[in-house]
């Protein structure tokens, strides 16, 4: 496969390394958006490899991490319905809801399938007229175009017993939040390479100007990351607040228009609570009138009286905007470890506890 | 639902520690699995047999009275000789039935031969336990045996004793089969998971992560453009082909051996880091992984060093000897990619670390459970 060996090659993360070094002459701290990225980091050992100068926080660009626990609850109700079968991508189904997980729910009998891809909810709908199928659709833009074409062909192709658990969460406006809080303290952005694939990077271009701060859209593997930090840290140190593209072989700045088309069909922007953090306005995609049928919370209306109970233990609230990093908290690796996880983050395959733990202690 | 964004909260449930019931992660030779061996199993049934914790017990020494001639030839002066015996069992669940490169048959018989070649030992008898749905259309049961006796043939081993029970409709997966085995120790070998030390080298057979990929694709439905096969495969012959080397100090070129089976390459260095009380570290370049695996791997967001293998080895041999076990390995067919992938140390005992493709370094743990695909 194209591209795995090339951007993992030690000779060129030595040479990275040292135009790196000869660049910086002052601290920075960067954020990297998503959660691939941290894995990638941590992986790696890449964070181990750069000069002392650079502190890299991990965002909340997870978004298994940042799904609402109200709504893992309402998705764990949907998959013990009998007439229910709930389709998920596989991180989902060990994300704590409030008293157990979508695990637990298969274990007792629930319909609950992993599937790669959206359209494979179709198939199955297809296959089990006499059930509903909920796909769980959750994600941040990269993934809300195969949501919403699922959604688009269930309707040109009259499936009737399919719905769609909706909880997307959208980049530009998270990052809006983190510049106006004042607990955070962050001088240059990674931005998410596959959601710019997807939205192109002119969104980021008035953030830029409005925090003075670097934005550079990064890619996934350990060249690419380090080349998007070199990147932001030339900016920072040329005191050059723009947006830079370190993924050109993935990402224009008007990113892919059917995809971006194909969005704006059948969702619309809206308020959405991020796990850990609250509401951040339009922050999230909802469901357009025309494609109410396919809503699961409409279809199934009981969910919405799903009441969620919190427990203060947990802080991935705080690691996922990088306030602290997770060795900080006082359940890591103790009480919370990814065979029982206190939180998403430590569940997530993307999830910053997760990649501490796997890949650090 | 809060107005503003709350950065102090603390809003994270606090789940159920255990499960109550078994679930899926259970059994997928990660941490989940090891627990329930350890606090249900090994608590109830401890042993010094169990505790061995190999991929078959050393079941003792036992008194055959054919023996051997003695030195003047005369066959009626039989001396008794002491043999240790292996022995293990093992239950094949996989669906689907038939992936490309093998099936459950050849699986239920070169699982169990392959458990007990990891003591050093030669495969000699089988038992085979079937569970069949109703439903089964015999054609495929009948393709199923045929697999196991060809498999049979290849490992040299027979099968001597079966069962056979049939369950409702709905209450199996077509079938289910369990084989035990025994086998035979030669004298002077000790391969055990135990035998690691700081020094040894650590060696695979070849390409890690086949199986588990060939599978996933076809219960996926998944298309790749290269058809990935499975490589179930009886490795009684390369671990013959590998003792057969000589040893030239007191101690024995091969210290242990471990099939890569669930949980991958990942499981096995931790067991063994964890049954030596030893530290592992390799280096992930030097692991030999075909292309269309780790795409596949990429693709799905699965880590090859978890992924299931069933005709793959991992030895830990001497220091002084290593290159001529390699060289033994790369001498058989199933042995051709071999490779020195890493040595055994004694920092860090139980961590497995490694060293990565761009040079920095990361731990290596067990899988914590089922394997998840990777969102995006």
């Amino acid at each position: 496969m194209k591209y795995l060996e090339e951007y993992r090659d030690a000779e060129l993360t030595r040479k990275l390394l040292t135009d790196l070094r000869q660049v910086i002459t002052r601290p920075w701290t960067l954020m990297e958006v998503c959660g691939g990225q941290t894995h990638s980091i941590i992986r790696s050992g890449l964070d181990q490899m750069l000069p002392p100068e650079i502190t890299l926080v991990h965002g909340p660009g997870c978004p298994v991490c940042v799904t609402p626990l109200e709504l893992v609850d309402k998705a764990i109700a949907l998959a013990a319905r009998p007439d229910v079968i709930l389709a998920s991508y596989g991180d989902m189904l060990r994300v704590p809801g409030s008293n157990r997980d979508l695990f637990a729910v298969k274990a007792a009998g629930g319909d609950v399938r992993i599937l790669y891809s959206p359209l494979d909810a179709l198939k199955i709908a297809r296959e089990n007229p006499e059930k509903i199928v909920v796909f769980f659709g959750i994600g941040f833009e990269t993934t809300a175009p195969a949501n919403a074409m699922a959604i688009v062909q269930a309707k040109a192709q009259g499936i009737q017993n399919f719905a769609v658990l909706v909880s997307h969460v959208t980049v530009p406006a998270a990052i809006i939040t983190l510049m106006e809080s004042p607990d955070v303290q962050v001088d240059g952005f990674l931005a998410a390479g596959h959601v710019c694939t997807v939205m192109g990077y002119w969104e980021y271009e008035p953030l830029t100007k409005k925090y003075n701060i670097p934005i550079v859209v990064t890619g996934f593997e350990p060249v690419d990351i380090l080349h998007g930090i070199l990147e932001c840290v030339r900016l920072l140190e040329a005191g050059r607040f723009e947006v830079g593209n370190a993924y050109a072989r993935s990402v224009r700045r008007e990113g892919n228009k059917p995809a971006q088309a194909v969005i704006k069909q059948v969702f619309e922007v809206c308020d959405r609570a991020w796990r850990g953090i609250g509401v951040i306005p339009q922050s999230g995609y909802r469901l357009r009138e025309d494609f109410a049928f396919y809503d699961a919370e409409k279809r199934f209306p009981e969910v919405q009286a799903i009441e969620t109970k919190e427990s203060p233990l947990c802080i991935s609230g705080l690691v996922l905007q990088g306030i602290k990093k997770p060795v900080a908290c006082p359940a890591f690796g103790k009480e919370c470890t990814p065979q029982n996880p206190l939180g998403a983050t430590m569940v997530s395959a993307e999830g910053a506890c997760a990649a501490y733990y796997r890949y650090k202690r | 639902m809060i107005d503003k964004p709350n950065f102090l909260g603390w809003t994270c449930p606090r789940p159920l520690q255990n499960y109550p019931t078994i679930v899926m992660g259970h059994g997928s030779g990660g941490k989940m699995m090891a627990d329930l061996i350890h606090h249900l199993f090994a608590a109830a049934f401890d042993n010094e047999f169990l505790a061995q914790m190999g991929d078959s017990a050393v079941i003792g020494e036992w008194q055959m009275a054919d023996g051997h001639p003695s030195s003047d030839g005369n066959l009626t002066h039989l001396a008794p000789r002491t043999l240790n015996l292996a022995f293990t069992t093992d239950s094949y669940v996989i669906s689907p039935l038939f992936f490309p490169g093998g099936n459950i048959g050849e699986l239920a018989i070169y699982g169990t031969v392959n458990d007990l070649a990891m003591r050093g030992a030669k495969p000699r008898y089988l038992s085979a336990g079937f569970i069949l749905e109703e439903g089964l259309p015999l054609e495929t049961l009948g393709r199923i045996v045929d697999s196991m006796a060809e498999a049979c043939e290849k490992a040299g081993v027979r099968i001597a004793a079966g069962d056979t029970k049939v369950v409702q409709k709905g209450h199996g997966d077509g079938v289910y089969i369990n084989t035990s085995g025994i086998g035979v120790i030669p004298e002077g070998v000790d391969i055990a998971p135990q035998n690691a030390h700081p020094g040894d080298v650590v060696i695979v057979s070849g390409t890690m992560g086949d199986h588990g990929i060939a599978v996933i694709s076809v219960r996926e439905g998944l298309q790749f453009e290269t058809e990935i096969q499975s490589d179930t495969a009886p490795l009684n012959g390369l671990v013959e082909a590998m003792l057969a080397v000589p040893g030239r100090h007191k101690a024995a070129p091969l210290h242990c051996l471990r099939d890569a089976t669930r949980g991958g390459l990942a499981a096995v260095l931790n067991e063994l880091a964890a049954a030596s009380h030893v530290g592992i570290e390799f280096e992930e370049k030097k692991v030999p992984v075909r292309p269309e695996v780790n795409a596949a791997c990429e693709m799905l967001g699965l880590d090859p060093l978890h992924i299931a293998n069933e005709g793959k080895l991992v030895a830990i041999a001497l220091d002084d000897q290593a290159q001529e076990v390699l060289l033994a390995m790369r001498s058989h067919p199933l042995g051709k990619e071999a490779a020195v992938i890493g040595r055994v140390v004694e920092d860090h005992a139980g961590l497995v670390v490694a060293k990565t493709t761009i040079g920095g370094s990361r731990v290596v743990d067990l899988p914590a459970g089922e394997l998840l695909p990777r969102i995006c």
